[in-house]
């Protein structure tokens, strides 16, 4: 193949995987869905046939051999996201044949690339833990990101000077991988923060009910950010110094991409503050990861779009 | 308990503080004030108001950053500006408010680590705790049976616990012994140092700044720079920098290459490589070495690096009198405005005649008109087919009045515009080896086309201190997030003939898997006395 038949193949890839991921969306929001219906369901027909026996092991209503239909429903969505990824991964792969670099020379491969890792490092978890009640998260997150990176899409292509440099690669590495991270941490505090409140109210539902305890939820959160922060400290605060330094004659110049990873930083090291503060720790702990992941998103996404820069490489 | 509980004491006791102030006396409202200061719900704070404060910063052009950019907002915003000048928005990362932001994080900060390396030093030195009296209170424990002795069990415990602060302490007759054991101290260590290098950053920046340079030249092929304070075209240094004590050096631009995408779509015209090639000599004489200065590999002299961050065309003009006396001779760099190199430049010829002259125009590298009459554009960034435009002025140049002037911009207010035959601006539209003859007879030629590098030349010369800051600060907080400190308890009681023992642990940062963590423990020292067992029974 020539380097525009693996370029147009990346693309075709990376828009057939954007679909299939919509449809495991669409899979798991509606199981989501039967989850409700199927809740009430089991009620009825205990009180219905009286001698069931043990509702502990809430058994599928009459017809044994049928599971639920969320069940069905979840690993196809799960079977779809597979898919996805696969075919994510096809076209980050392409797209650095055809490119021959990294793939992660711009924003929209930066967006492609840390979905495309995300992708597989989730589905790694769900085959070694239960894991399955963030899928609707990891799917609905991944396409907002797949979403930003078409809008910043630009075709296969050589970097420009500035960006020739094995720093760039470590820098921009190391930021994606927190990046996920913190997209996990945020997902696990916005969790924590729905249950909580239901939970204050008495009004857990069947679907917060499939998520797992708030204080494991406030422990997810605080491992992932803690193994983010300390990416983001290299990638941010290290690597992307010695690259600017190199590229620009300036270790740091509160350019605003710059600034935003400063603020980015500084929201996080508040959030790992907050968690060891009385009166802090659990609600305010978790509403300070999201405003963190909130300056991550504008950091990496808004300030090339709304800010001129030295960053905004990418237009 | 030990001097860390002390520790986990005082910091509760420091979030409790914030409670209204007492009415106490001065001293005592000091004290109360250095309380809330140092206290981790302050800093929390203060981490927070730091980052709102650094937005600005993104949004309003600074002028440490893009002087142009700020000047070019200040037109646009007439009426806000003024108020944000005030408020110190076009230099927020100077201005009063971030820094006292700043420096008081600096106080807590420094204000929490000092007593906390106290403690930790004592900690340091001090032995494990004692056991606490009921093991059922803590969060995990357990007990069993074996009919080993207790010096056995507490030999056996010893080898299990594995690298950690361990003491065994026992009864004279040998019915009764515990174990205390503690590890993880590198956590606090690690997160005593991460605090500390964040100020050690903070420091080297501050100071970095004060002692570096920094500066832009514009440098033609063929011309030398050298490094003294009225070569560069812009300079800023730290107010404890002296510009006399520029390290002497000097540069020779031969050649500068600049490649473009050559393929059909939309990289056409993208940069793929810049390369600045030529000698320097270090110091006021010497040896002259070759250099060749790329994007991301810029050239060191001495503490100084020469970066290249920009690069365009110089047209060598030539102008000459009626008279035939060549009066102007030399390349004139024009500053590139797009990506295809559209650059406008200014070409300022003081010794001719009476009047003096002034051109004002632009260079197209590659030019190309869409239509006959339509205004020349350029279509790609290399000079395929280079072209000039000018339009020439007669007067004062200005240039005596003391006052200092950009060479890019013309001042034309004491001039007038040399004007057609027809009435009209007179234009000079030239290419490579044309020439242009003006209504009163002097000539204009392009006599070849130069390109110029734009080297950044900087000194910062501590700014090792802040990268190696933040790289051991990184190490430390990867102790202070990853490590787990816990102590673990072990008791042994004889009667004689069974032993009951008791194990408990606890965690200074409480985690959920301790029970399983001790679980095993109990069955690894069981195992661990399984032999014996199997002897006695
Ligand atoms: C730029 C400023 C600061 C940054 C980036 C920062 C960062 C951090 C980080 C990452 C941790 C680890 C959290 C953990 O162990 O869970 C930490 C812990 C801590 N920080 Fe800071 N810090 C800063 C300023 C301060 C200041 C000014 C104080 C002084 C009051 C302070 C007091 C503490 C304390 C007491 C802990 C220990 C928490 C624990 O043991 O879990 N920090 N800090």
């Amino acid at each position: 193949m020539t380097l525009a038949d693996y370029a147009e193949f990346s693309n075709y890839a990376v828009a057939s995987g954007t679909v299939v991921l919509a449809l495991a969306f669409l899979a798991h929001l509606a199981e989501l869905l039967f989850v409700r219906q199927e809740d009430a369901e089991p009620l009825a027909a205990a009180v219905g046939s009286g001698t069931q026996g043990s509702v502990a092991v809430a058994p599928p209503p009459e017809d044994d051999e049928v599971p639920p239909r969320s069940a069905v429903l979840s690993r196809i969505g799960i079977a779809l996201t597979v898919v996805a990824a696969g075919l994510l991964v096809a076209g980050v792969v392409t797209r650095a044949l055809a490119s021959e670099r990294v793939p992660w020379g711009n924003m929209y491969e930066f967006g492609l690339t840390g979905v495309s890792i995300a992708l597989v490092v989730y589905l790694v978890l769900v085959r070694i833990t239960s894991v399955q009640w963030i899928a609707p998260l990891v799917a609905g997150f991944g396409l907002a990101i797949l979403g930003l990176a078409w809008s910043a899409y630009v075709p296969a292509g050589p970097l420009v000077p500035a960006l020739h440099s094995y720093w760039l690669v470590i820098h921009v590495a190391a930021v994606m991988i927190a990046g996920a991270l913190f997209l996990v941490g945020a997902s696990a505090s916005l969790l924590y923060l729905l249950k909580e409140r239901a939970e204050n109210r008495g009004t857990v539902g069947p679907i917060l009910r499939r998520v797992p305890t708030i204080a494991a939820m406030d422990r997810l959160a605080y491992r992932t950010h803690a193994v983010g922060f300390v990416l983001w400290t290299f990638g941010a605060l290290i690597a992307g110094p010695i690259w600017a330094h190199y590229a620009w004659g300036r270790y740091w110049g509160w350019d605003p991409k710059e600034v935003w990873a400063f603020v980015t930083w500084v929201v996080y090291a508040g959030y790992l503050h907050a968690r060891a503060t009385a009166g802090w720790k659990g609600r305010r702990a978790a509403i300070i990861a999201l405003l963190g992941f909130a300056t991550f998103l504008f950091s990496y996404y808004g300030v090339n779009i709304f800010v001129p820069g030295l960053h905004s490489y990418a237009k | 308990m030990s001097n860390d509980r002390d520790a986990d004491g005082k910091i509760t006791q420091r979030d409790r503080a914030s409670t209204p102030a007492p009415a106490l006396g001065t001293r005592e409202f000091l004290r109360w004030m250095w309380t809330q200061l140092t206290s981790m719900r302050t800093a929390l704070l203060l981490l927070l108001l730091l980052a709102v404060a650094s937005l600005p910063g993104s949004f309003v052009p600074q002028r440490g950053v893009d002087a142009r950019a700020v000047e070019a907002f200040r037109l646009r915003h007439p009426d806000l500006s003024p108020w944000l000048e005030k408020l110190g928005a076009f230099n927020v990362y100077a201005s009063p408010w971030f820094s006292a932001i700043y420096l008081l994080l600096m106080v807590s900060l420094i204000g929490c680590i000092l007593p906390r390396s106290r403690v930790y030093w004592r900690a340091l030195r001090a032995r494990p705790p004692k056991a606490p009296r009921r093991f059922d209170r803590l969060p995990a424990s357990g007990t069993f049976e074996t009919t080993a002795d207790v010096d056995t069990v507490l030999a056996a415990a010893r080898r299990v616990v594995g690298r950690a602060r361990v003491d065994v302490v026992t009864d004279d007759d040998g019915s009764r012994g515990e174990l205390r054991s503690e590890r993880g101290y590198l956590r606090e260590l690690g997160n005593l140092v991460f605090h500390v290098s964040v100020v050690v950053v903070l420091i080297g920046v501050a100071v970095g700044s004060l002692l570096g340079y920094r500066g832009a030249v514009i440098v033609t092929e063929g011309d030398r720079f050298s490094n003294v304070l009225t070569q560069y075209d812009e300079f800023t240094s730290g107010t404890w920098f002296d510009p006399d004590s520029l390290p002497p050096f000097s540069l020779e631009l031969d050649d500068l290459i600049a490649e473009f995408d050559i393929s059909d779509g939309p990289q056409r015209g993208a940069p793929r490589l810049f390369e600045a090639d030529g000698t320097f000599i270090d110091g006021l004489d010497g040896d002259e070495n070759d250099y060749s200065i790329r994007v991301n590999h810029p050239l060191s002299i001495g503490s100084t690096d020469i970066f290249l961050v920009g690069q365009g065309y110089s047209p060598v003009i030539k102008v000459t009198d009626p008279q035939g006396t060549v009066v102007f001779d030399e390349p004139v760099p024009f500053l590139p405005e797009d990506a295809t190199y559209t650059s406008g430049g200014v070409v300022k010829v003081p010794d001719t005649g009476p009047e003096q002259l002034g051109m004002q125009g632009f260079f197209l590298p590659t030019a190309a008109r869409t239509a006959e009459d339509a205004a020349s554009i350029s279509l790609f960034p290399a000079a395929a087919n280079p072209y000039i435009a000018l339009q020439a002025w007669r007067g004062d140049l200005g240039l005596d009045d003391g006052t200092p002037q950009s060479v890019y911009v013309l001042d034309t207010s004491k001039m007038t515009q040399v004007l057609g035959e027809d009435g009209k601006p007179f234009r000079i539209e030239l290419q490579p080896g044309q020439t242009s003859t003006l209504p009163d007879g002097t000539t204009v030629e392009f006599t070849e086309l130069r390109q110029f590098a734009r080297f950044q030349i900087s000194s910062s010369p501590l700014a090792g201190l802040p990268l190696g800051g933040v790289a051991v600060g990184l190490g430390g907080l990867i102790l202070s997030l990853f490590i787990r400190p816990r102590r673990t308890w072990v008791r042994a009681a004889s009667d004689g003939s069974r032993t009951v023992v008791e194990a408990a642990a606890l965690d200074r940062v409480p985690r959920d898997d301790l029970p399983d963590d001790l679980t095993s423990f109990i069955d690894r020292l069981r195992d661990e006395l399984e032999p014996q067992e199997k002897k006695t029974s």
